[in-house]
């Protein structure tokens, strides 16, 4: 029933995640932040099991942090990215597998903006957009119509806003507000919340 | 040296705070050893499986057939003055009424209370192991254990059981530097905070009632006839819920118990009231 989207453009990389927290029938949380924070330019949205989510994004960003801090240097989006799928994939062969999905936005000197989309079985792809959860049944097609890699970081949070409201508007479960944020050269910004129907 | 040497000390020191591995507690010696001295690390005989070999007992035709005590209704909210807590009493297994006097809100220590869902047991065992943890936390640190920390060393333990049967929706509610403190965590090992909760059959039910009449800035009155009335309502509707409402304040200076009424008496006092 969650829902995370992310889209890239030429300099800055934006992950929007909702913000329901559910159990069963329940909604327990509407202001919930699935983000988590794995280095000074990269952000983890996460989704999934509830308890894995949470565990495995934690173990994640700090192992992240403590190899910055033993070698004075950080790992490139792409770096975490494959540190996280190589651990999410051995965890899968494990017991005890995590059932985590997440989109990994980050911002590289060298490589400029990235995206990455990892689902719980660590299929790991670079993509311009991607979007997980029921809510990507909707929004892909409109992506995929609608996306142009020279987008702006207006027009992308412009984008992002159709999508929230499409989701808004076919989808059974209600997601009314997401949060968002955004990652270029200066860091991780966070964008006011994004609510459908309001432009 | 004797009294330490009969109890182990020296042996059990090391396994002090001995919250079991993320591998879980099927390790081998070093585990079983570990299982002897520190209560909060189970062994389990190799193969079984406690989802699987307890549904023969819960769901199985056989005659032997356990029903878990699962019906209840438990909520608490934080506001201006504090935090409110309260509980319905009633424990059932399947259809029978098993009690109506079950304590589910569990006091940890004077700035902490836990509240009861899903298995008593479960319940009341990790709370009891989380009360001693924080104890030690006290004596180590020389200052009280926060709410967040107390509730994620509960959501720790119990995310090392998941998938094992654990099966727990507990409020974690107390009073630290950062203020009222509400933490929700539950066996699946989430743990969420927030301004309001409401866990249990019931909880429904007790959500309408607490949204429709929830204000941040309400009187302590206010908020006490809140409470108890969203329980009432919750009993009503809900088979698995009924007996006494307990209800508890978390103030700056502990908790103190507010009030035990039976469900009848609220019953009759509020049609009472709608008559004027």
């Amino acid at each position: 029933m969650e829902c995370l989207i992310g889209i890239k453009g030429k300099d800055f990389v934006i992950v929007a995640s909702d913000t329901i927290s559910a159990r069963s029938i329940v909604s327990m949380k509407q202001d919930h932040d699935k983000m988590f924070k794995l280095s000074d330019k990269i952000v983890m949205a996460c989704s999934g099991e509830s308890g894995d989510t949470v565990q495995f994004a934690e173990y994640i960003s700090k192992n992240i942090q403590l190899y910055k801090m033993r070698n004075g240097y950080e790992l490139s989006p792409r770096a975490a990215a494959n540190f996280t799928r190589r651990n999410l994939a051995e965890y899968l062969r494990s017991r005890t597998p995590y059932q985590v999905n997440m989109l990994i936005g980050g911002y590289d000197e060298t490589d400029g903006p990235s995206l990455f989309y990892m689902d719980y079985l660590a299929a790991l792809i670079e993509a311009p957009f991607a979007a997980h959860g029921y809510g990507s049944f909707f929004v892909l097609s409109l992506l995929d119509r609608y996306y142009r890699d020279d987008v702006t970081q207006e027009g992308a949070i412009k984008l992002l806003h159709q999508c929230i409201d499409e989701v808004q508007k076919r989808f059974i479960v209600n997601l009314p507000t997401f949060k968002v944020r955004c990652i270029n050269k200066d860091g991780i910004t966070d964008l006011p919340d994004l609510r459908a129907g309001k432009q | 040296m004797a009294l330490a040497d009969a109890c182990n000390f020296s042996q059990s020191f090391s396994n002090f705070a001995a919250i079991p591995t993320a591998l879980g507690p099927q390790d081998g010696l070093s585990d079983f050893q570990n299982a002897l001295q520190s209560s909060e690390n189970f062994t389990i005989p190799q193969n079984y499986d406690p989802v699987r070999d307890m549904k023969t007992l819960v769901d199985g035709d056989k005659d032997v057939k356990i029903e878990f005590d699962h019906g209840t209704t438990t909520l608490a909210f934080k506001f201006k003055h504090g935090v409110i807590v309260a509980v319905d009493s009633r424990a059932t297994a399947g259809p029978y009424i098993a009690s109506q006097t079950v304590k589910k809100v569990i006091e940890i220590n004077p700035y902490l209370l836990g509240t009861m869902a899903g298995g008593a047991a479960d319940c009341s065992y990790w709370e009891r192991v989380l009360a001693k943890q924080c104890r030690i936390h006290e004596l180590r640190n020389k200052e009280r254990i926060s709410v967040a920390a107390a509730s994620k060393l509960l959501a720790n333990i119990v995310y090392n059981y998941k998938g094992m049967g654990l099966s727990m929706g507990t409020m974690i509610c107390g009073w630290d530097k950062r203020g009222p403190g509400l933490y929700y965590v539950d066996s699946d090992g989430t743990r969420l905070t927030n301004d309001m909760f409401s866990v249990g059959s019931g909880s429904t039910y007790a959500y309408g009632v607490l949204d429709s009449g929830y204000n941040y800035d309400m009187s302590v009155e206010d908020a006490y006839q809140l409470g108890e009335r969203a329980i009432y309502h919750a009993t009503h509707r809900d088979a698995y819920s009924g007996g006494t409402v307990n209800m508890y304040h978390m103030k700056e200076t502990g908790w103190i118990k507010v009030s035990a009424n039976n469900v009848l008496d609220l019953h009759y006092k509020y049609a009472e009231e709608k008559k004027q």
